[in-house]
């Protein structure tokens, strides 16, 4: 959650000080619903993201370093600087890719699944995506199909209140776990600011999945800090200051987990400042690399649009 | 450039388009375990042209998937699969029903090799039908060819005879690329000899249908044989025309097409998408650029009239290219009019 967190908080500096282009969407706020449900996974299992998606890339187990180097369009990214933000994918560790198509990338996971069942690889498959999604009809149409075959699949719902700049009950009718239970998916809902919650949540759908009982449907309650993407910094039009005050204070889950661990003796102040320090070096270390890894050649642009 | 099926010394057999077909995706299934069909009423229906019939007994329903009404869901579905380890042959039964996909075609399939940095392939083909003459009306007769083509990233394949429908097949099967496939649904009660024996046609490959002197027709899927009816007509009157069949529109064989009319001088281009913005206007232009001192007369395209295609069937033979249509063009280019 920590590198999460200040991975980003160097994305958002690199945006303002105009040394990084294009659209980058802050995950902050949010980091326990990827930390969460990724620690529930194997390496080999796969993921879909979203367009705020650099929190399962780090959660999955991406590096830094390539991370920046995507964002920055260097050929040493992830993508070789073709994905950019919003397309990150880290096939080593079953990223398949962030998505900018809200509920885009729900039939990808869901296909992934349906592999894995047929190679009997015994790996799931989690589909991110925020609650704007729950518009988009394939949503609907791949868990109808997930629930009649079984799928390894677990659809993960981050319900951050906001789609863009309106607010949740502006776009989304009815109950939400209504829509997977209309299918037979069996749902959870979690505080996504409590990583354990998360995490255990995660662990029995994973498990189900696994034991070829078929999807499973986590909505997870969480908010992002920041704007929807780095650029959006007056928000008082959508959203409160007071509410956004209220959410960091009391409920970051960085702060909670800590507070967890402090509490129960399992911590003590000092460990926090450590960590802190070697990863904001490490993170510091992978932004230098980056800034310093050259662009694409030019012929580059032409290359990859078929295999 | 051809690759026609002089090359191949077999007995002569003769197949419908359907058979071959549905002996491409037989054959490639045995040869690949990691190949599997799906769509809309493809197992024990076998589509409701009967396109597949047969398969499900021999491959099982694990392999021969019926799946909901649910184009975005399952053509979603196989890209994910495509993209961890499986070869997915899906059926669309009417192209006009790409449209309910056409995200998980354009920005999904299409794009994912190249987002990733060339990480990730999708290799999936995508089996649907175009054409109208069927008494379908508006939403099942549109051939939508020309909007896949536009996007890159994916290839498209449009067979015009039973041989090619199972060359080209079996090589959008291997091909590590997103492909669509286009068959016309008036061609596949279509006899033709097919070698009973392995082959497969290249992706980008133009066939002369063909060879003539004074005119080249480039034609695309029933379109050629529209032109090859016209070329008989034209060849009592004394001309002599060449029919070119690019067979894939992407990758598009520029190569055959500009050889052929530099050598003809004339051209016209006969395909069913509707006119405007399509396949003919691509091709036209090609002609323009490569062989524009060649030329005698202006290129002349012939497709679809730009109306939704009416159900009466007197309004909609009206609507498609005939060979009438093309045999008056090029006696108007060869000045014989
Ligand atoms: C199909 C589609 N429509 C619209 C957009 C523009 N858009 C990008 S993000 C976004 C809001 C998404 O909200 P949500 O799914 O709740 O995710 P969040 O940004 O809150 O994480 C919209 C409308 C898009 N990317 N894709």
């Amino acid at each position: 959650m920590l590198r999460i967190r200040l991975f980003e908080e160097r994305v958002n500096s690199l945006y303002r000080s105009g040394k990084m282009e294009g659209l980058a969407h802050l995950y902050i706020g949010e980091e326990a619903v990827a930390v969460g449900v990724c620690q529930a996974l194997r390496e080999d299992d796969y993921i879909t993201s979203t367009h705020r998606g650099h929190g399962h890339c780090l959660a999955k187990g991406a590096s830094p370093a390539r991370m920046f180097a995507e964002l920055l369009g260097r050929v040493d990214g992830y993508c070789r600087g073709k994905g950019g933000s919003m397309h990150i994918a880290d096939q080593e560790r079953g990223n398949l890719g962030a998505n900018a198509i809200v509920g885009g990338s729900s039939g990808i996971a869901t296909g992934a699944a349906f592999s894995a069942q047929r190679r009997g690889s015994g790996q799931v498959a989690v589909c991110f995506f925020g609650e704007g999604a729950l518009g988009q009809g394939i949503l609907y149409e791949v868990m109808n199909i997930a629930a009649l075959w079984r799928l390894p699949v677990i659809y993960v719902c981050e319900n951050n209140l906001y789609t863009e700049y309106t607010p949740v009950r502006e776009t989304t009718a009815g109950s939400m776990r209504a829509r997977p239970e209309a299918f037979g998916i069996p749902t959870e809902e979690v505080d996504g600011q409590d990583v354990r919650a998360v995490f255990a949540a995660a662990a029995r759908a994973v498990a189900r999945a696994r034991a070829g009982e078929g999807p499973s449907f986590l909505l997870c309650h969480t908010y992002r800090f920041h704007g929807h993407h780095v650029g959006d910094v007056n928000r008082e039009y959508y959203r409160s200051k007071e509410e956004e005050e209220l959410w960091r204070t009391s409920r970051d889950p960085l702060r909670l987990l800590a507070g967890w661990l402090l509490e129960t003796g399992q911590a003590r102040a000092a460990d926090f400042e450590r960590l802190e320090a070697e990863i904001r070096a490490e993170v510091m270390a992978a932004e230098q690399t980056a800034l310093a890894a050259p662009f694409p050649d030019p012929s580059e642009v032409t290359r990859h649009v078929y295999a | 450039m051809s690759t026609r099926r002089d090359a191949v010394a077999a007995p002569v057999r003769e197949i419908t388009f359907a058979q071959a077909v549905r002996e491409a995706l037989a054959e490639e299934m045995r040869r690949d375990p990691t190949v599997f069909v799906m769509g809309e009423d493809v197992a024990e229906a076998g589509t409701p042209f009967k396109v597949l019939s047969g398969l499900v007994e021999e491959f099982g329903r694990e392999r021969v998937i019926d799946t909901p009404i649910s184009e975005a869901g399952f053509v979603g579905i196989a890209v994910g699969a495509a993209m961890t380890g499986l070869r997915p042959v899906v059926d669309i039964m009417f192209g006009d029903f790409l449209a309910l996909a056409m995200d998980q075609i354009a920005n999904q399939a299409a794009k994912v090799h190249y987002m990733s940095g060339g990480k990730l392939t999708v290799p999936l083909v995508i089996r649907t039908t175009m054409g109208a003459l069927r008494r379908s009306a508006a939403q099942h007769s549109q051939s939508l060819h020309a909007w896949v083509s536009h996007i890159p990233g994916l290839k498209v394949a449009l067979p015009s005879t039973p041989y090619d429908a199972k060359g080209l097949l079996k090589t959008a099967i291997r091909d590590p690329n997103p492909v669509v496939v286009f068959e016309d649904k008036m061609m596949y009660q279509v006899r033709d000899a097919v070698p009973a024996e392995e082959y497969t046609i290249p992706f980008g490959a133009a066939d002369v249908k063909r060879v003539g002197r004074d005119i080249t027709l480039v034609a695309t899927s029933s379109m050629v044989q529209v032109a090859l009816q016209a070329a008989a007509q034209l060849a009592e009157e004394g001309i002599s025309a060449e029919v070119v069949d690019p067979r894939t529109t992407v990758p598009l064989d520029a190569a055959t097409i500009i050889a052929s009319v530099r050598k003809t001088s004339r051209a016209i281009v006969i395909d069913e998408g509707y006119r405007s913005y399509g396949v003919t206007a691509e091709i036209a232009a090609l002609i323009a650029e490569g062989a524009f001192d060649h030329l005698d007369a202006p290129v002349r395209r012939l497709g679809a009239m730009d109306v939704p295609v009416p159900f009466s069937p007197v309004l909609e033979d009206r609507t498609v290219p005939t060979p009438e249509q093309v045999a008056a063009a090029a006696r108007e280019l060869c000045g014989v009019a």
